[in-house]
């Protein structure tokens, strides 16, 4: 039997555990799952944790940490058990989604069209077109559909039996989707047993919709069946995995830049059969690398003047180049605006606290409160550059106090988050473990919501840092149907 | 498929099978040391292993007498020497992961799962008593990737660049173990009871791993003529040249039909096949065994050349 530490004593962490209410019953959704941990015993869930991270790493489903020459590459840890949403929670999440990133390419056709929500005075313009994401070569042009922001990663966290908010919008080219999909396939070989049990949402269909997605948004004078190829900037990404992964289950080609050559007006790869034109690039690599005649010069993984091509219609980009302005972190403040300019309505999910140090009294604030903030640079992603102010050295706290004097617009800070735990197969047994959550969004001709997404699990005791390059691990998550 | 996929396919076939004929040698020079009064000792031994690998004058910068342990660890775990096994792995596997999606899971299962292997083996544990074991595995590995090609790949485009990367590289191989050993084949030399040359007739028969299949064909005892007939004409020895050659016309001629190009490469492996048909034993001595395989390996540096111009390597 397996020690359930906390989950069995008298509830009294101050965090909103997922599974167990503070009396120590279970919630309906985790019923079927308690049982079954009360059925296993370590040896048993250790002998499969080592089959779990034997399949991961055959596999090769790696991930590079920046920074880390020793760990070139490793597995990211897969935790045995599933995280649970319920029907309910996942219609009311579904919904709070989807009015967000509709509002989000909505913002996104406005500021590069007339800019109406700038005149309109619900954002300065200064944060809109001095902004370092935001691209005024854009300025104008109508991507097929209006479509902006196909490929959403909206990271999520959890605070309380009601209490969901969104952290990040993730519109550029977000990752994690292999996860996912690669934590069920693990699942299913190891428990089978859990699935007859519960009826799960499958997310099995996910690459088809990419494709669907992708096909859908070809450019206006494809006539016959678009070609579509993932652009990866290389085998040293830290998501090359995830790029090979998803061509592959899409049956498309996996390019890089080198591979690629415009002709005639129009884009090619090169295969063993001479050229082949190619109509839809799902890029995993950032506006400033795509094309070095346009942007970054000193860039070798782009194509010189795709995006000339792009604005001229015979090759759609996805995400479309720009994106990166909708979920910059300074917008982000800005996000509930938006969603009720565009879409007339409350925002269904609330952002997080946020205080921009740009503006005086903020930045006082945050000043002030610096050991209980977490503070971001504005463009930085993934946890890298960050301070988590109650875990910080008094030193510290005051390098980074003068970073933000330097050069305050390039902060934001919010309050530490009490993010839900989840049981979580630990060292010491079955521990409650911190999580977030990332559902996989696909926009094209319609809005399409995966059921779940991936939860990231922060595997140490008490922390709150959840990102795989800190040493986070993930699980399968659940939708269960009605 | 994408050029640098070809590209891609082709090497990654080729360190595979390099890593495997660099264990063989190993394996064949570990034999040598441990066979007292052979030669004139060690020395010469390692040295012309290290020639058949092609690294004479890399190793140690040309400086270090070539001991065992120092040759055993460069030709398995020296990250320097680009044809070690430690580097064809790792090349393999890098080749390999940049076409991920070209390959069934079974192939890049055997890549990942031999390199991720390889690279927890730390060169101290492999002394003379365990070096066999070491060698025996990476033959394994290599002999497990074949077998996921063969048993798991479509028999597409992709599978014929493996096929020709793999000849490519296997001839190649056979063919520079005979061109460092030819002065012991030339056959003025071949006196029966010649207990020097029989050794070393066995060693290299062994590191094509034919000693035993010499024995079924010829029923005799070793001669030289019969050793290079064995492989170089043999079409039924898989690692004689004859027998690489035919794959890589076939494969050539399968290249050619999927994709309607390879006109300058597929010419010049025909040609080399008609020599190669053509040729008899007693006449590729008379015009002498080392400009026979010279021209031999320049024919296949020329043809790989072809190839990747004809299917747009880079």
């Amino acid at each position: 039997m397996l020690k359930t530490q906390v989950y069995t004593s008298d509830g009294q962490s101050p965090f909103f555990d997922e599974m167990l209410r503070p009396d120590g019953t279970p919630r309906p959704a985790y019923a079927e799952i308690l049982k079954w941990l009360g059925g296993q015993s370590r040896a048993s869930f250790k002998a499969k944790q080592e089959e779990a991270d034997a399949i991961f790493r055959r596999l090769g489903i790696t991930f590079a940490v920046y920074g880390a020459a020793e760990a070139n590459e490793r597995v990211i840890p897969f935790d045995l058990i599933p995280r649970i949403i319920s029907a309910a929670e996942w219609r009311f999440l579904e919904r709070g989604i989807e009015q967000r990133v509709r509002a989000l390419n909505a913002f996104l056709y406005d500021i590069y069209h007339r800019q109406e929500i700038v005149r309109a005075g619900r954002i300065p313009s200064a944060m809109v077109n001095e902004n370092a994401a935001f691209l005024p070569e854009m300025m104008g042009f109508d991507p097929p559909g209006n479509v902006y922001a196909h490929i959403i990663g909206v990271d999520l966290v959890r605070t309380g039996e009601n209490g969901f908010f969104v952290l990040e919008d993730n519109l550029r080219t977000p990752s994690g989707v292999s996860y996912m999909l690669e934590n069920r396939e693990a699942m299913m070989h190891l428990f089978p047993e859990l699935f007859a049990a519960h009826r799960v949402a499958p997310v099995e269909r996910y690459p088809e919709l990419l494709r669907q997605t992708l096909e859908s948004m070809a450019p206006r004078e494809c006539d016959g069946e678009p070609t579509i190829a993932v652009l990866t900037p290389g085998v040293f990404n830290s998501a090359y995995f995830e790029h090979a992964f998803l061509a592959d289950q899409m049956g498309v080609e996996l390019v890089q830049g080198s591979d690629l050559i415009i002709e005639d007006g129009a884009l090619y790869m090169r295969t063993t059969r001479g050229k082949e034109r190619l109509h839809v690039l799902y890029r995993r690599l950032d506006d400033a690398f795509l094309d070095p005649l346009n942007f970054r010069p000193d860039s070798l993984l782009g194509v010189p003047g795709l995006f000339d091509l792009y604005r001229a219609g015979k090759v759609t980009i996805v995400n479309a180049p720009g994106t990166g302005i909708a979920d910059d972190k300074a917008v982000y403040a800005y996000v509930p605006e938006i969603v009720s300019f565009y879409t007339g309505e409350k925002p269904i999910l609330d952002n997080v606290q946020t205080f921009r140090c740009s503006i005086d009294d903020e930045r006082g604030h945050v000043l002030d409160k610096l050991d209980e903030l977490v503070v971001k640079e504005v463009h930085g992603s993934g946890g890298y550059g960050m301070l988590i102010g109650p875990h910080a050295t008094k030193k510290e706290l005051s390098d980074f106090a003068e970073k933000i004097r330097a050069n305050p617009a390039n902060y934001i800070a919010q309050p530490t988050l009490s993010l839900s735990t989840c049981p979580a197969f630990c060292p010491e047994g079955v521990a409650p473990r911190h999580v977030d959550l990332r559902p996989f969004v696909l926009v094209g001709d319609r809005v399409r919501v995966t059921p779940g997404g991936l939860t990231r699990v922060a595997m140490k005791k008490g922390s709150l840092v959840v990102n795989s390059s800190q040493g986070g691990g993930t699980k399968d998550t659940w939708v269960l149907e009605d | 498929m994408l050029g640098r996929t070809a590209s891609n396919l082709f090497w990654m076939a080729r360190y595979i099978e390099r890593a495997e004929n660099v264990a063989r040698l190993t394996e064949v020079g570990h034999r040598l040391s441990l066979t007292p009064d052979v030669g004139s000792g060690y020395r010469e031994d390692w040295y012309s292993t290290l020639a058949a690998a092609g690294c004479p004058d890399q190793f140690g910068s040309g400086r270090m007498p070539p001991t065992a342990a120092a040759v055993q660890k460069y030709l398995l775990f020296d990250r320097t020497n680009p044809s070690s096994v430690s580097a064809c792995l790792e090349a393999a596997r890098h080749n390999g992961r940049s076409v991920r999606t070209a390959l069934t899971r079974e192939v890049w299962e055997a890549l990942n799962s031999t390199w991720i292997e390889f690279s927890n083996f730390q060169p101290d544990d492999f002394g003379p008593g365990k070096l066999s074991e070491l060698l025996d595995w990476v033959r394994q590995r290599s002999i497990l990737f074949r077998g996921a090609v063969q048993g798991t790949l479509l028999r597409n485009e992709g599978y014929h660049f493996i096929e020709t990367g793999t000849f490519v590289e296997r001839s190649d191989n056979t063919a520079r173990i005979l061109d460092v050993k030819y002065n012991v084949l030339l056959p003025t030399t071949g006196t029966a009871g010649d207990e020097r040359g029989m050794h070393q007739w066995e060693t290299i028969l062994r590191s094509a791993s034919a000693h035993r299949s010499y024995r079924h064909v010829y029923k005799a005892r070793y001669r030289p003529a019969n050793v290079l007939d064995f492989l170089i004409l043999r079409p039924e020895m898989p690692r004689s040249l004859r027998f690489c050659q035919d794959r890589i016309e076939w494969s050539m001629a399968a290249l050619a039909a999927a994709t309607g190009g390879g006109a300058a490469s597929q010419s010049l492996a025909r040609e080399t096949g008609l020599i190669l048909r053509q040729s008899k034993i007693d006449s590729i001595c008379r015009v002498g065994l080392h400009e026979y395989l010279t021209e031999y390996l320049s024919r296949t540096a020329a043809f790989a050349d072809a190839l990747a111009g004809d299917f747009h390597f880079n």
